[in-house]
């Protein structure tokens, strides 16, 4: 087992465990400090697949502004007394649980199970993640995608002003 | 180097687990949370294939995926925290005025 392999699966351990502690945690709290683990985690991934620049975006962006905002939202939300009692179905959340095992058990079959089916990383050049390489596509080939996704954005910080206004 | 697919089965499985948080918990916000889980399991999977082909169209997809993402927060979470003050509830079986 090679050492790429050994790292990818601590980080793999790490990051299902985060997220199944978000998904199992009753406390709202422990739920968003678990997903800021998996983003780390994903960052650290996204450094060792030659996406420098994404890996820091993601430590700044996701992990450092949006989950921020989601732990604002549960302070301003307060403690919230739910039951988590799966709801007036009784049968819905076994069901959930169920199908969703199910689906995980063929889909990591189809993947694991393909043993020299896809191939190999081979980011060996040196910036190929780098800022540099990323601006080169951002303001050519993808230039009208970058100007929509600014007025987007725009869209939504009005769009958020407007819709917690006092009346 | 690792094999693409493997990358391709932790994405899958961060993805599920986001799909059972959607379908299993009653507070909203843990459900938009799993809905974030989900598309971070999918730019781990454009990374994946960036690294794999040696273009870096996969990551500009996911600088994307990141911004329409933080986007959707912005609102999503104004919207709830208004549903809140008129409903003093986030419990998603207590949001049920569109119902029939």
């Amino acid at each position: 087992m090679s050492v790429d392999l050994l790292v990818l699966l601590v980080l793999a351990l790490i990051a299902v465990g985060a997220a199944l502690g978000m998904l199992f945690s009753r406390n709202v709290v422990y739920a968003v400090l678990f997903l800021v683990l998996v983003m780390l985690t994903l960052a650290v991934l996204y450094l060792i697949l030659g996406a420098p620049f994404l890996a820091l975006a993601q430590v700044t962006v996701y992990a450092g502004a949006i989950m921020v905002l989601f732990l604002f939202a549960v302070m301003i939300l307060g403690p919230q007394k739910l039951t988590e009692t799966g709801g007036p179905i009784g049968w819905q959340r076994p069901l959930a649980f169920g199908l969703t095992a199910l689906f995980l058990a063929e889909v990591v079959y189809a993947f694991a199970a393909k043993v020299g089916g896809l191939g190999a990383l081979n980011c060996a050049n040196a910036g190929f993640g780098s800022p540099a390489a990323i601006g080169h596509l951002l303001f050519n080939r993808y230039l009208l995608p970058f100007e929509v996704t600014s007025v987007l954005l725009l869209v939504a910080a009005v769009g958020a002003v407007v819709l917690t206004r006092e009346e | 180097m690792v094999p693409t697919n493997y990358l391709l089965a932790l994405s899958a499985v961060l993805f599920i687990i986001g799909v059972a948080g959607v379908l299993v918990r009653r507070n909203a916000l843990v459900i938009y949370m799993a809905i974030e889980l989900m598309l971070n399991a999918a730019n781990l999977a454009f990374v994946a294939f960036a690294a794999e082909f040696g273009a870096v169209d996969g990551q500009i997809a996911v600088f994307f995926v990141m911004t329409v993402a933080a986007a959707e927060v912005a609102v999503g979470l104004a919207i709830l925290v208004t549903i809140f003050r008129t409903r003093q509830s986030i419990d998603i079986d207590a949001l049920h005025r569109l119902k029939g």
